[in-house]
């Protein structure tokens, strides 16, 4: 009785793959296959309340319409915007805390915790709250008012109304940053200080000199999962503007969403959403060949 | 010279420990207004200057969002949203810390052929943002009749890449000779995961789960696209359609908003030791 007969290394193999079966068939059934489906139908003029089939291709012409389409134009900026201010301006400020917190101050742990906890709230109730901020009759704009006579109406302003969401995500994102940066600030030795104290380096040279040198793979990283994450904003928008007032806050997920799931154009979002995978892409790739030569530079 | 030094250096911490509890302070300061409004008349809430502690308590607003001693007026129904949410975040949680665990572990220390290429794939998958995957998983929902179920925000979630990626660079950690020692003694290679590699892995599997409970917690371009009735709705929905039907009635809103934060507030506070590993051990260098 030797029909079924597995070697020693095909045994391993069989009980590799049955260890990663679920894994695989998930990852099959719900990135891959979807992944190839979306490429298909962002060739296609594919509207859903046609069906399944009825579609034709329509070559690159979805990849060249969104290039004359203002909304899509003013999507693009707006998410360029919202990421490019976001991520520095969050990144820069947790490291500065990070580093004052862990040098100079006292109560620590309660300080990190109660900057984190916009991170763990809902993003549906966090909108909420900060449309109630930014009512003429919310602290926001009554904390503005102390400096501003006027201040302008934020959510319903156009010139206001993208710098309100920024406020609201480096509200929501620099407690992330300040608990992964002071983390990795413990790890760092010792020695390297107290040799900058000997030599009489300031807390300011310090800084510039060692700290942001050694906690160079953190920003990395950071600045890579800030920066994936602003590019896919979405509830915020959605809940508190809708994209307007006109154009000002359209970002690209919401213009994914609607034009999927409001005008049906299944084809033209499937389009816009492997522009947006391109961006991510190319962002991830560009961060992570710069991350090795910082690694070997330092 | 040294004592001067010293006084200098107090001062500094004073200083800083003031100027940084003060911006820890101001960051609360919106959850802090939410509370104080949920407590007040509707009148009082637009009532200026702010009254931030009101002298008196009103959780009338609480009692009509969790429909406490009267009828549901609207289609909302926030404890049903608590229990979906709750339901679909529980599953997603064991099933994908499940599923990682075994995965990491097989990437990490079976050496199975082909091994390196299909992680390699995993990898790659990383990247693919949500958004791109939407349209296709609404249709494949649509075309096996699981819309107006909770599947469409369950069953993609039961594996996560991240998720895998974490639990492997974990076992990649441990020797070994702990797994050769194992099967020499004549164990399978799933009792050896089982009873020697989970256990060591506690750590981490809590760390994946704190990290999969919020991110199932927040889906809400998910929920949004595949719930579409309340009965099904989740927390984030069920606030959105708050809003909608009643974006007047701000003690209200603030109330419902409440409710879906206090309670997570609480269980992290309890057990932000455990969390706040967690949510470090996620910033894996990558």
């Amino acid at each position: 009785m030797r029909a079924f007969h597995l070697s020693r290394q095909g045994k391993t193999d069989l009980t590799g793959y049955v260890f990663i079966l679920p894994n695989l068939v998930g990852m099959a059934l719900f990135v891959l296959l979807p992944l190839l489906f979306s490429l298909f139908i962002s060739f296609t003029d594919w509207d859903f309340t046609r069906g399944i089939g009825n579609w034709s291709f329509v070559g690159i012409s979805n990849y060249v319409e969104m290039w004359h389409d203002e909304w899509f134009l003013a999507s693009l900026k707006n998410t360029c915007i919202f990421a490019f201010t976001v991520v520095p301006v969050t990144i820069a400020l947790a490291l500065v805390i990070a580093v004052i917190i862990d040098k100079y101050c006292v109560a620590k742990l309660p300080m990190k915790l109660a900057m984190f906890l916009p991170y763990i709230s809902n993003v549906t109730a966090v909108a909420i709250i900060w449309i109630m901020m930014y009512s003429p009759w919310g602290p926001f704009t009554q904390f503005v008012q102390l400096f501003v006579k006027n201040p302008p109406q934020w959510l319903g302003d156009p010139h206001w109304a993208l710098f309100s969401i920024i406020v609201m995500s480096i509200w929501t994102n620099i407690g992330y940053a300040i608990l992964i940066y002071t983390s990795a600030i413990s790890g760092l030795s010792k020695e390297l200080y107290e040799a900058a104290e000997v030599d009489g380096a300031g807390a300011i040279s310090t800084f510039f000199h060692i700290t942001i040198p050694e906690l160079a793979p953190t920003t990395f990283f950071l600045v890579i999962t800030t920066m994936v994450n602003s590019f896919q904003i979405f509830a915020p928008v959605q809940i508190m503007t809708r994209g307007g007032p006109g154009t000002s806050t359209h970002v690209l997920v919401y213009y994914i969403y609607t034009a999927a799931f409001t005008f049906y154009r299944m084809g033209y979002a499937a389009a816009i959403s492997w522009v947006l995978f391109l961006i991510l892409f190319v962002i991830t790739m560009f961060q992570w060949h710069g991350q090795k030569r910082w690694s070997s530079y330092i | 010279m040294l004592k001067s030094y010293h006084l200098h250096k107090t001062i500094w911490r004073v200083f800083w420990s003031v100027t940084i509890g003060l911006f820890a302070f101001a960051m609360i300061v919106p959850f802090l207004w939410m509370l104080s409004a949920s407590m007040k008349h509707e009148s009082d809430v637009m009532k200026l200057p702010i009254d931030w502690i009101p002298n008196y308590l009103y959780f009338n607003n609480y009692l009509n969002v969790w429909h406490i001693g009267r009828e549901a007026a609207t289609n909302y129904h926030f404890g049903l949203a608590y229990f979906n949410s709750l339901k679909i975040a529980g599953i997603n949680l064991f099933g994908a810390v499940f599923t990682s665990t075994l995965a990491g572990y097989a990437f990490a220390k079976i050496p199975f052929r082909g091994r390196d290429k299909v992680f390699l794939l995993y990898l790659a998958t990383m990247m693919v943002p949500s958004q791109v995957t939407l349209i296709p998983r609404f249709v494949i929902f649509n075309q096996l009749h699981l819309m107006g179920t909770h599947w469409p925000l369950i069953l993609p979630m039961l594996v996560t890449i991240t998720g895998t990626f974490l639990l492997r660079q974990y076992f990649m950690q441990v020797p070994n000779s702990l797994r050769e020692a194992a099967i020499i003694d004549g164990a399978s290679e799933f009792k050896t995961w089982s009873s020697i590699m989970v256990p060591i892995a506690t750590p981490s599997m809590g760390a994946l789960a704190m990290l999969d409970f919020l991110w199932n917690w927040n889906n809400y371009l998910d929920a949004l696209v595949f719930l579409s009735n309340w009965r099904l709705y989740t927390i984030p929905v069920a606030l959105t359609n708050f809003i909608e039907e009643s974006l007047t009635e701000y003690g209200l809103l603030m109330a419902a908003a409440s409710s879906a934060l206090i309670p997570i507030f609480l269980v992290f506070l309890f057990g932000q030791r455990f969390f706040v590993k967690g949510i470090v051990a996620g910033a894996v260098k990558g």
